[in-house]
């Protein structure tokens, strides 16, 4: 544990970059706890009297087309976006490595399934089926994330597979066996811990991804509906006023969307970097 | 002998893709039968009567068992019926058809936008490892796949339209003072030039731009990084440092020995950019009200007209199978060490 702080403290101090992220991962998280009590306005209370507003000092990112203060909205949604994008990698992440797990252990037709299972779900352009599942499933929220969640399996999947795989003849794994523990209790507490490394830096780089792809659907219409706070759907609404150059409907938002990508795409490549130096690009 | 190789591979390679079109077809299926409630209900709106549902439920097929309906869906799929559009009331397959060289035409300019700056500047970055090429390279390899394309586009639109005023209002194919050039290939560019029309062609790349660079900038990221790791790869070896000191010149080593080597593993990472494609292709198609089938889906969705929105998933992920499994035979036909050993 100790070599482990130590090259923590290496990796950290050798790429800023990956602090940097850290601190701005913290502030999201602090920006979603907090939320409610940080807004300096309503999100939602529409004034008709500032419709439209551009950035000023009582209205720091300014105020849109019902008068609404864009600043409070743009951190209010925080917890929104956050939190979609973490219960769906949290599902992703729980089934793909149980199915990957149990693929990578006991082979044969267990591998066949989930393989084609994967397959199948790699063979369509990820977010045209995110697209069909939320239209099949019903235009909610909970469906955006299951959607995620579902377009995010193949990937955890593929990495616990592989991970269980090279370590399922292992020689500790072979110990632990002749020591007289079932195949599901070595899988569950000898095999399986040892996949965790790799798979938290799958989580922190899909993060990322999952972010853009649940704003992106929440702005072409689906899931998150006005007058909710939400990234994707602000800079949808937004849109139509860039070309009669009201931009800062649709830059703060995005920007903050853009942000919260950009630090979980930098936390995954410093967590790499931490957990396995030779993948380093 | 090396040709049958290849010729046996090709077809293995076409076999393969076989389950993938089933799985799809099933995915598929369960989508259109898996609406919330009752589909016949549904499609019967909301003055319905109890024999008017009966009626729809006979007249799609729902009373039937599941095994039948899929039996069904397949027939229709074979004649190439995708189901009529409830909003429209034309066939899908009709208006995907019709839509689908305005989304290919942008689609095929951003792939070129994206390989041209791509393909250079990983190079670029590859053969100077940490100079300030390969920090702007690394740059724009995190900054592009952290941009939401729908985010660049607008901002696009606001600097060059808004501001600058150089680039033509971001409303579909053509402004509206044009007429659409005569139907040859569907592509307004080709057409125009076809026709002889050099103003109408310069109208409809000056349209194209905006969008096809904002497509192409989201999946420059993979490629360049591919390409820079790749080439590194590849500059490392053994026979490059042997080429090397044969006195060779940089630039045989750089593009005959080292980049042929190193486009295999680019052209895999094709697969995934032709999935970021598709799907970014739905978001730019709604920010520049691009006519595209990505549009029609949109269109669709807000309606809730779910035979056009199974629809156009089905086609682009029968789309997106062909384009992998082009890769993969230009794959095969490219690596010489393919097939060489039966």
């Amino acid at each position: 544990m100790n070599e482990f702080f130590k090259h923590l403290r290496y990796v950290l101090t050798e790429n800023p970059v990956t602090l940097i992220a850290g601190g701005l991962f913290m502030t999201l998280v602090v920006i979603a706890v907090l939320g409610p009590v940080l807004v300096p306005y309503d999100p939602l209370a529409s004034n008709a009297t500032l419709t439209l507003k551009p950035p000023s000092w009582q209205h720091w990112f300014g105020t849109d087309q019902l008068g609404r203060d864009v600043f409070s909205r743009v951190l209010i949604a925080t917890r929104l976006d956050l939190a979609i994008a973490v219960s769906a990698v949290a599902i992703s992440f729980v089934v793909g490595s149980v199915i990957g797990s149990l693929a990578g252990f006991f082979g044969g037709w267990t591998d066949r399934i989930v393989g084609r299972l994967t397959d199948t779900i790699m063979a369509f352009p990820l977010f045209v089926l995110a697209m069909g599942i939320v239209a099949a499933m019903g235009n909610t929220v909970e469906n955006i994330v299951y959607a995620t969640a579902i377009i995010n399996l193949p990937f955890y999947a593929r990495v616990a597979r592989t991970e269980v795989n090279v370590r399922r003849n292992a020689d500790f794994v072979l110990a632990a066996r002749l020591a007289g523990n079932s195949s599901l209790r070595l899988l569950a507490t000898h095999i399986y811990p040892n996949t965790l490394p790799p798979m938290m830096v799958q989580v922190s780089l899909n993060m990322g991804w999952a972010i853009l792809n649940a704003a992106g659907l929440s702005f072409i219409g689906l899931g998150v509906r006005p007058p909710t706070a939400e990234w994707g759907i602000m800079v949808a609404e937004g849109a139509g006023y860039i070309v009669s150059g009201e931009w800062w409907l649709a830059l703060f938002p995005g920007a903050a969307l853009m942000l919260a990508v950009f630090c979980f795409n930098l936390l995954g490549d410093g967590l790499r970097d931490l957990i396995d130096p030779r993948r380093r690009t | 002998m090396n040709g049958s190789g290849k010729l046996r591979m090709i077809i293995g390679r076409l076999g393969q893709s076989i389950p993938s079109v089933i799985g799809i077809i099933i995915v598929t299926f369960v989508l259109t039968r898996a609406l919330p409630g009752d589909p016949a209900v549904y499609f019967a709106g909301p003055a319905a009567t109890a024999e008017s549902i009966q009626e729809i439920r006979e007249s799609l097929g729902l009373d039937k068992s599941w095994p039948e309906q899929f039996w069904l869906y397949v027939r229709d799929l074979a004649t190439g019926d995708l189901g009529v559009s409830v909003s429209t009331g034309f066939p899908v397959a009709e208006e995907l058809l019709r839509r689908l060289p305005a989304s290919l035409e942008l689609t095929l300019l951003a792939l070129i936008f994206s390989i041209s700056v791509a393909l250079p500047l990983g190079i670029a970055a590859a053969t100077r490892p940490n100079s300030w090429v390969d920090q702007l390279c690394r740059l724009i390899v995190t900054a592009g796949v952290s941009l939401p394309v729908f985010f660049t586009g607008l901002f696009m639109i606001y600097i060059f339209y808004y501001l600058l005023g150089i680039a033509p209002s971001p409303l579909g194919r053509l402004d509206i003072i044009y007429l659409s050039p005569p139907q040859v290939t569907g592509f307004y560019t080709i057409d125009a030039l076809l026709d002889g029309d050099l103003e109408l062609f310069g109208a409809a790349l000056a349209q194209l731009i905006m969008p096809a660079v904002t497509l192409g900038t989201f999946t420059l990221a993979p490629l360049a990084r591919m390409t820079r790791g790749a080439m590194l790869q590849v500059l490392s070896s053994d026979f490059i440092r042997t080429a090397r000191a044969s006195g060779l010149r940089r630039s045989t080593v750089l593009y005959t020995y080292a980049f042929r080597n190193a486009l295999l593993p680019i052209l895999t990472t094709l697969g995934m950019v032709f999935s970021f494609m598709l799907g970014s292709n739905v978001l730019v198609e709604k920010v520049f009200a691009w006519p595209g089938i990505g549009s029609f889906a949109i269109e669709a969705l807000i309606v809730s007209d779910y035979v056009a929105v199974q629809g156009f998933v089905l086609a682009m992920a029968l789309l997106y199978v062909a384009l992998n499994l082009t890769i993969d035979i230009l794959y095969t036909l490219v690596d010489p060490r393919v097939g060489l050993d039966d």
